[in-house]
Order: structure tokens, then C-alpha cells, then sequence
């Protein structure tokens, strides 16, 4: 066994550990709300993957993406909820939502195989548009997604009998919902992340690149563009709809509202903030815009009155402002992300050079 | 009273303010290739504005005619938009006018975040009423009706169109537009000025944006922070409609666009058998989108892209 | 007698009111090199663009290899056995040489992404198999040193070769060069033709077009020429030399 092998396995044992007792630590410092809060960060993890493979791998601009997130969800709501008294187990919502959202994904790639970055990027964000404006409106005359007001009571996860809806005792600890939904959420994290890693280290990644880089040499190598296009599509919309799903369960009640085109395009700002097409720098965008408004709510408050004596700025509004102002800079700083591939990272310099 | 014609007449309203917004993205895209995604809320911006001042003015005691107060504003909000589009431009988008698309998009949605913010700051969260000075008096066509208002709009809108165009088609600056568009290498070498008439494109654009924010404000007697965001993805969806970067395009995508929803709203609820009502309005620009483009996938105008091997 | 490998009769192309190919019937016989000449604006890289499924002809007909490849996407021209390169070079900048080389080997290969996301042996292997023929053709083509460069970063002559060797990995039966001696000086084309001599040896038909007569002359086997359109000559070499309508349309200028 190399040094470097040694090392890596010290890199990984070390996270696996971190990440085992993180919602312990965190809830048992910061308190269960922190943890709630990364629960949903690994949600976006798993969206922004998703959409890194649309964007990141095969370059197709998508501004409509939380569609799928959307499809994944009222799956699950539909399928387990009050409202048609259905409860189907959720290894069978899940898979539905995602296989839904795939074939979602190969409904919006069809038409738009031949369109191109901007007219791509206007007609994806349409057409999540229209799935929102459906999910608003279908409550009458037939009520299907109960309309703005949405689904409530939506079943929990049963694992065995035991709802991670509801905190139990394990060994005299405490275990809450946000907790359970952690090791839920984290291990499909790392499936989804094992996934989209082997996909493009294989001979379909490749094809995404190709076709990104140069389209036309790639069909003249004989790669079947439409299909390479819509397996992207598709297999993006898949992370989405499992997302989608595991976020209707944990959240227990979803509205139109959660998916809208600012959802679009956090995701999307997720992904090229944190560096497109390099995996480890698509999680950490995703954690990052995560976590840094939660941060921000509890600290601009505080803060104020700490110097001011009273509050100057409302605390939601100096959020997004500094959270807008971010964008902007970080842009301008480092185009090319936070944490971007060495390859990506090349393709700047020259293009700063040119 | 006729529905259709009555339809067609809002349509033409609504469609001839997307047209004049639609503008401003089209002018942009032409000439840097980029959508302008802030622009909604500059015009926003040009609402607040006259809004602001005409509510000042009357706090003041100013006793002039409406349509008076409302030019007075006009002249505040369009030169504080023109700086603001100009800011925006050599904000967000000058320092990465080399990198890829991406960069940039991201940095107008940041920057759109943040102008809303910044109008929540000025104006609150709350919808701001448009001061009831103007006259909604109305006109019978046809069985059909129109506010004078709304007839000034469109007026307006056809006017300043015409401007545009003869601006771009007929002076030094548009002849210059017109070749940083096609070529901006080239252009420079011609000794054009490449910074100056993106700068100049921002700026006429901008002012474009906040005439038409006037306009819907007076329209729906009401400004809110916003309402750049629908207003702005509508207008540029009528951009892309009638081929981006083409100024006709955009106009004839503007007016049709408003047409096809003002009429689909109105006869949804008979088409479908009352399945689907008049709520469903925002989904014909987007429909009506992914269809033409489906089939001319540069657009009703644009010109069509052939692959070069 | 040698055995036609690809045939097009009647070939039309139109771009609006330019009718870049009248009537363009030729045929190429398997193992030779078969050159295609003409002064600029010819329609040569038209009709290339036409071999190789960019374009769909408007009228006509094409066949290869017993298949019809009659307005015929590129992926299945690809896969039926025309390969080409670009005139421009139009190599995946940002990939290595090996990973240029290896997407050339996508229509060979077959795992999909289900066998990408599990990673069974017959993925593996073939993702294996696909590494060592993209390393035997970058021997081939002589650059083997240079694969984990950057494709752009390679110099012109190189690029050139790997553009070839990422042709070849599709394994074709016929290989359409573009003007592969463009920009190259001299002794550098002495190496391509050399190159180009091993490829047909190898068995593999070769299609070129070029701008540099005399090495056409002295490295095809057949030549077609095309001026305004039209297929005005075709033959072979010390024949289609000396044809007047050649001589006025294409070598009477490039003489003066």
C-alpha cells in the first residue's frame, strides 16, 4: 500500500466519522434547527447533482430544473397523504417519483434537442413555469394538487415499523426526526454522489463532454447527440425527483410556492458558484448556499442591535441583499467557482487570456 | 360589447408595453450576446420612481394636471434608470465580457436579488398605489372599450419604436451599434468605440425600461417591488419569440404575445370545456414559446443559424 | 478489378439560391486513396460534408458498403464505416490526447449508463479495452508521448495526428481527410503522406482533400475534379492532368 493510498483511506475514515456524529454534534452545540438546516443542504446536494449533470457535464443551460424537484414531490404527496387516503411505503414513492421525473425530464429534452444556450435556457425555465402554474391551478374542477394550498400531512418514512416522523429512544439517545432524516438523506446523498462520479468517468461522461465542447466534431465521431442530450436530461431529472420525494416526506406538507423559478435558479447558482462539472465543487456550493443564509438570518439580528442599540435593516431584507451581493462578487472574483476542475479552471485562464 | 375585439384591444395594451421592454433585452442581447436578466428590474425602478415623485410633488401642493405630474416624473425615473442600467452594465457584466456565458447570467440574477432588496429598503414590501390623477375615461370602438390611457400607451410605444429604429438605422451611433453587433473586433478596428455603445445600448434600453414601467404601473394602478420579475420574463420571452437580437422581432413578439394571452385567458375556460379558467393566463407566453420555437427554433424573425463544419 | 466501396449518383445540394453540388456522381474503390480537387468555392468540403452525413443532400442517391446512407444521420454514417477529420481541426480542446481518442471509440462500445453507474466487470473491461485501443492508435499515429496533453496544447502537426488517430478509432472503412496538410511545411507533409500510405496499406480506403496539388498527384490513386459544382474530370492522376477542362478550370490558374 502506497503513502498516497494510506492517506486517502485516513481522508475518508475521518469524514465517514465526521459525518456520522455531525447531527450530534451540531444539534447538541447549535440546537436541532441547525440540523434541520443541513438536512436540507443535502437535499440541494443531491438537486444540485443532479443539475450539474444537465449543465455541468453536457452544457445544456436548464432554468427549469426544480420542475422534477417538483414531480418528485407531489409524487410522493399524492402517493402518501390524506388527501386521495392513499399511503403507499416509500421504496415505492420514491423510485415512482424519480422514474416520473425521468421520463418529465425526456418530455422537456424532446422539443428542445435543437435549441441552443439562451432559447434552451428560456424555453427550460417556461416549461418549469407551466408545471408550477399546473400545480397552482389543478384543484379544480377535479382537485388533483389541491391548488395553492397544497398537501398536508404527508406520511413519514417507515423503516421497519419505526417512523422517522416521531423521536424514539435508541440506547438511552434521543433520536429526532432531523436526526433520522440525516442518515436517510446522507446515505442517498452518497449514492447519488457515486453515481453522477462513475457517470462521468465512463465512456457516457465522455460523450457529455464532447458533445459540450464541440457538437458537431462530436457527431461526426459518430455520437448520437439526441440521445446523449436526453439521457442527460433524463438522468438529471431522476436526482431531482428522488430529492423531490425525500423533501415532501421530511418537510410533511409542499405548496406550488417551494417550486418556483428563484428555487431554478438558486440550484443553478449552486452549481456554478461552486464550480460546474467538478463534483466536490458542486457539494460544497450546494452546503454553502445552504447554509450561509441560515447563517446570516441568526447573525444580522443579533448583530445589530449588538451596534446599533435597534435595527437598522430587516434582517430577512439585509439577507438577501448580502446574499445577491455575494453572487455578484464571487462572479467577478472567481468565474469559475469556488472549487472548480483543473480543466474548467484552465478553460477560464484562457479565456481571461483571450 | 364584442369580447373579441375587446380582447384584442388589451392585447394590444399589454402587448405594445412587452414589446418596448422586450426592446431593451433584444438591444442587449444583439450587441454582448447576453440575456439582461436585471432588466425587469429596472423597470421596476422607473415605476417606483415616478411614483415617488408624483406623490411628492402632490404632498407638496404642486396643483399641475396629471398627465403633467406624471411627464415630471418621467423625466426623474428615465435619467435615474439610464445611470442605473449603465451601472449595472459596467457592474456585472464589463469585467467578465471574456468569460463564459454562464458567469455573467449568474451576476444579473445577483444583481436583480439585490436591486429588489434595495427597493424593499426604499419602498417596502408592500404594492404602492399609483396617485388616481390620471383620466380613465373611456372610448367606445366597435362595441369594444378603451381608456384614453390606454390608447396614449400604445401611441407612445409606437412612437418611441419608431425612434429606436430610426436611431439604429439612420445616425452614426446606430451604424455603430449595428457593427459592434456583427463584429465587435472589426468594429473596434473601425475605430469604433466598443465600451461606448454597449454602454449607449444599456442606457437607451434602460430608458425604454422605465417609460414602459410607467406605463404598467398606470395601467394596473399599482407598482410593487416585484413586479419586474413576471413583467421581465414575459418581455423577454416575446424577445425570444420574435427572434432575440432582431428590434421587429422583438416588437412583433411583443404585441403578438400580449394578444395570445389576453385572448387566451378570455377563451380558455370555452376551450377546454371550463376545465382549465382564466388562472392559467401566464402559460400561453410560455406555450406559445416552446411551440415556435420548436419549429423555428431561431425565432418568428431570427435569422436561421446554420452549423458550419 | 477493385471493389467499389462507396457510390453517390446524382448528388444536388442547394443553400437557398447557391447550388454548391449539380449532379455529382462518383465512386471510390476499396484500398485506394481517392482524391478530390478543385479550385476554392468548388463545393469540395460540400461534398465532403455530404460523405459524411453533416449535410443531407437534396436529391440523389449514396450507398456504402452495401448500406444506404441516403440522407443518413452522422452517427449511423459513423457507425457504417466513413469516418473524417476537420479542415479546421476540431479536436475536444480541453480532453487529453488519449480522451480524444477514446470518445472516437463510443460507437464501439456499447456499455450504458446503468453499466457506468454499477460498474460490472463487462464495463470495466470494456472501458480497459477502450484505453488500450486509444493508446494503440496514438502509437500508431506516432504521439503516444504526448497523450496526457491537453489536446490543445499540442502543436499543429500533432493535432492533425490525433485528429487522425481519433478518426481511426471509430474503425472505418473509409477515412475522410480535409485538407490534412494545410499549414504544414514540408517536411511535415513527407510524414503525413508517409502516414496516409501506412493507413491503406492497413486497408483502410482513404478520401482526401487538398489544396497542395502535387502531392495529390503523387500520393492518390484516383482523383475526382469539382469546379463551380460540377464533377468535371476523374481518374487517375496522369490522366486527369492532362485534361484540358482541368487545366482550364484548376491547374491552368495555379500554374501562372
Amino acid at each position: 500500500m502506497t503513502m498516497d493510498t494510506n492517506k486517502k483511506l485516513a481522508v475518508f475514515i475521518a469524514s465517514a466519522i465526521v459525518l456520522a456524529v455531525l447531527p450530534f454534534v451540531v444539534g447538541n452545540t447549535l440546537g436541532n434547527s441547525w440540523v434541520r438546516t443541513i438536512d436540507f443542504a443535502l437535499l440541494y446536494v443531491m438537486l444540485a447533482l443532479g443539475l450539474n449533470i444537465v449543465v455541468g457535464f453536457a452544457g445544456l443551460l436548464d432554468l427549469g430544473f426544480i420542475a422534477f424537484y417538483a414531480v418528485g414531490a407531489y409524487t410522493f404527496a399524492l402517493l402518501g397523504s390524506p388527501h386521495f387516503d392513499i399511503h403507499l411505503p416509500f421504496y415505492i414513492s420514491i423510485p415512482l417519483g424519480a422514474g416520473l421525473a425521468a421520463m418529465f425530464g425526456l418530455l422537456l429534452g424532446t422539443p428542445v434537442l435543437k435549441l441552443k444556450g439562451d432559447y434552451l435556457a428560456i424555453v427550460t425555465l417556461g416549461f418549469g413555469e407551466i408545471v408550477r402554474i399546473f400545480m397552482n391551478n389543478l384543484n379544480a374542477p377535479v382537485n388533483i394538487t389541491n391548488g395553492p394550498q397544497g398537501i398536508n400531512l404527508i406520511d413519514p418514512i417507515q423503516v421497519g415499523g419505526v417512523s422517522l416522523g416521531k423521536a424514539i429512544e435508541v440506547f438511552g439517545f434521543s433520536l429526532n426526526p432531523v436526526h433520522m432524516y440525516y442518515y436517510v438523506f446522507l446515505f442517498l446523498t452518497v449514492v447519488v454522489v457515486i453515481m453522477v462520479y462513475r457517470l462521468q468517468h465512463s465512456r457516457i461522461g465522455r460523450a457529455w463532454v464532447a458533445m459540450r465542447e464541440d457538437s458537431i466534431a462530436a457527431a461526426a465521431m459518430g455520437l448520437n447527440i439526441r440521445n446523449i442530450k436526453l439521457l442527460a436530461f433524463a438522468l438529471g431529472a431522476l436526482s431531482g425527483g428522488v430529492a423531490g420525494g425525500l423533501f415532501a416526506t421530511f418537510q410533511g406538507f409542499i405548496s406550488p410556492e417551494s417550486f418556483g423559478l428563484l428555487e431554478s435558479i438558486m440550484i443553478l447558482a449552486m452549481v456554478v458558484l461552486g464550480g460546474m462539472g467538478h463534483i466536490p465543487g458542486v457539494i460544497l456550493g450546494a452546503v454553502v448556499l445552504t447554509i450561509a443564509p441560515e447563517v446570516l438570518r441568526d447573525v444580522i439580528g443579533p448583530l445589530q442591535m449588538h451596534t446599533f442599540g435597534k435595527m437598522i435593516v430587516d434582517p430577512e431584507n439585509a439577507r438577501m441583499l448580502l446574499f445577491g451581493a455575494a453572487m455578484v462578487i464571487m462572479m467577478l472574483v472567481r468565474p469559475e467557482g469556488m472549487w472548480p476542475s483543473k480543466r474548467r479552471a484552465a478553460e477560464f485562464k484562457d479565456a481571461k487570456k483571450g | 360589447m364584442d369580447i373579441f375585439l375587446q380582447q384584442i384591444l388589451n392585447g394590444l395594451v399589454l402587448g405594445s408595453i412587452y414589446a418596448l421592454i422586450a426592446l431593451g433585452y433584444t438591444m442587449v442581447y444583439g450587441i454582448m450576446g447576453l440575456i439582461n436578466f436585471a432588466h425587469g428590474e429596472v423597470v421596476m425602478f422607473g415605476a417606483m420612481v415616478t411614483i415617488t415623485v408624483v406623490t411628492t410633488l402632490m404632498n407638496a401642493g404642486v396643483a399641475l394636471p396629471g398627465p403633467m405630474l406624471v411627464l415630471i416624473g418621467l423625466l426623474v425615473a428615465i435619467p435615474a434608470c439610464m445611470l442605473l442600467g449603465y451601472t449595472i452594465e459596467r457592474v456585472a457584466y464589463r469585467p467578465l465580457r471574456n468569460a463564459p456565458k454562464l458567469a455573467p447570467l449568474i451576476t444579473a440574477i445577483g444583481l436583480s436579488i439585490v436591486l429588489q432588496q434595495v427597493a424593499i429598503l426604499i419602498w417596502g414590501r408592500n404594492y404602492i398605489p399609483f396617485p388616481a390623477i390620471l383620466d380613465h375615461e373611456t372610448i367606445e370602438i366597435f362595441g369594444a372599450t378603451i381608456t384614453k390611457l390606454q390608447l396614449g400607451i400604445v401611441a407612445l410605444c409606437l412612437l418611441l419604436m419608431i425612434g429606436l429604429l430610426v436611431v439604429v438605422e439612420k445616425t452614426k451611433l446606430g451604424r455603430a451599434m449595428r457593427a459592434t453587433s456583427q463584429n465587435p473586433a472589426v468594429a473596434s478596428l473601425m475605430g469604433v468605440n466598443v465600451n461606448t455603445i454597449i454602454s449607449a445600448t444599456f442606457v437607451m434600453g434602460s430608458a425604454l425600461g422605465a417609460i414602459a414601467g410607467v406605463m404598467v404601473a398606470t395601467n394596473y394602478d399599482q407598482a410593487h417591488y416585484y413586479m419586474g420579475f413576471m413583467i421581465g420574463l414575459k418581455a423577454f420571452t416575446a424577445a425570444v419569440l420574435g427572434g432575440i437580437g432582431n428590434l421587429g422581432g422583438a416588437v412583433a413578439g411583443g404585441i403578438l404575445l400580449g394578444i395570445i394571452e389576453s385572448l387566451g385567458a378570455g377563451y380558455i375556460g370555452d376551450l377546454t370545456g371550463g376545465f382549465l379558467g382564466s388562472h392559467y393566463q401566464d402559460i400561453f407566453a410560455f406555450a406559445v414559446l416552446i411551440v415556435v420555437l420548436i419549429f423555428r427554433p431561431s425565432g418568428l424573425l431570427g435569422e436561421k443559424m446554420a452549423d458550419r463544419a | 478489378m477493385s471493389e467499389v466501396l462507396l457510390k453517390i449518383e446524382g448528388i444536388n445540394k442547394r443553400f437557398g439560391g447557391l447550388h454548391a453540388l449539380s449532379n455529382v456522381s462518383l465512386h471510390i474503390n476499396k484500398g485506394e486513396i481517392y482524391g478530390l480537387i478543385g479550385p476554392n468555392g468548388a463545393g469540395k468540403t460540400t461534398m465532403f460534408n455530404v460523405l459524411t452525413g453533416l449535410y443531407t443532400p437534396d436529391e440523389g442517391s449514396f450507398t456504402f458498403d452495401g448500406n444506404d446512407l441516403f440522407r443518413a444521420p452522422p452517427h449511423v454514417v459513423v457507425k457504417t464505416g466513413i469516418a473524417r477529420t476537420f479542415q479546421n481541426i476540431r479536436l475536444f480542446h480541453e480532453m487529453t490526447a488519449l480522451e480524444n481518442v477514446m470518445v472516437g471509440r463510443h460507437i464501439r462500445s456499447s456499455a450504458n449508463a446503468l453499466g457506468a453507474v454499477l460498474r460490472n466487470k463487462s464495463t470495466r473491461d470494456e472501458e480497459a479495452a477502450i484505453e488500450a485501443k486509444a493508446w494503440e492508435l496514438l502509437r500508431y499515429v506516432g504521439i503516444d508521448d504526448v497523450a496526457y496533453e491537453r489536446a490543445k496544447n499540442l502543436s499543429y502537426g500533432h493535432q492533425r495526428r490525433l485528429e487522425i488517430a481519433r478518426a481511426l478509432a471509430t474503425e472505418p472503412k473509409l477515412l475522410a481527410l480535409d485538407e490534412p496538410a494545410a499549414g504544414m511545411n514540408p517536411s511535415e507533409t513527407e510524414s503525413l503522406k508517409a502516414l496516409m500510405e501506412k493507413i491503406r496499406d492497413g486497408g483502410v480506403t482513404v478520401l482526401l482533400i487538398e489544396h497542395d496539388v502535387k502531392l495529390m498527384m503523387g500520393l492518390c490513386d484516383r482523383i475526382a475534379v469539382l469546379d463551380y459544382g460540377k464533377k468535371i474530370a476523374e481518374g487517375v492522376p496522369e490522366v486527369v492532368r492532362k485534361d484540358p477542362k482541368v487545366i482550364e478550370a484548376y491547374l491552368g490558374v495555379a500554374h501562372e
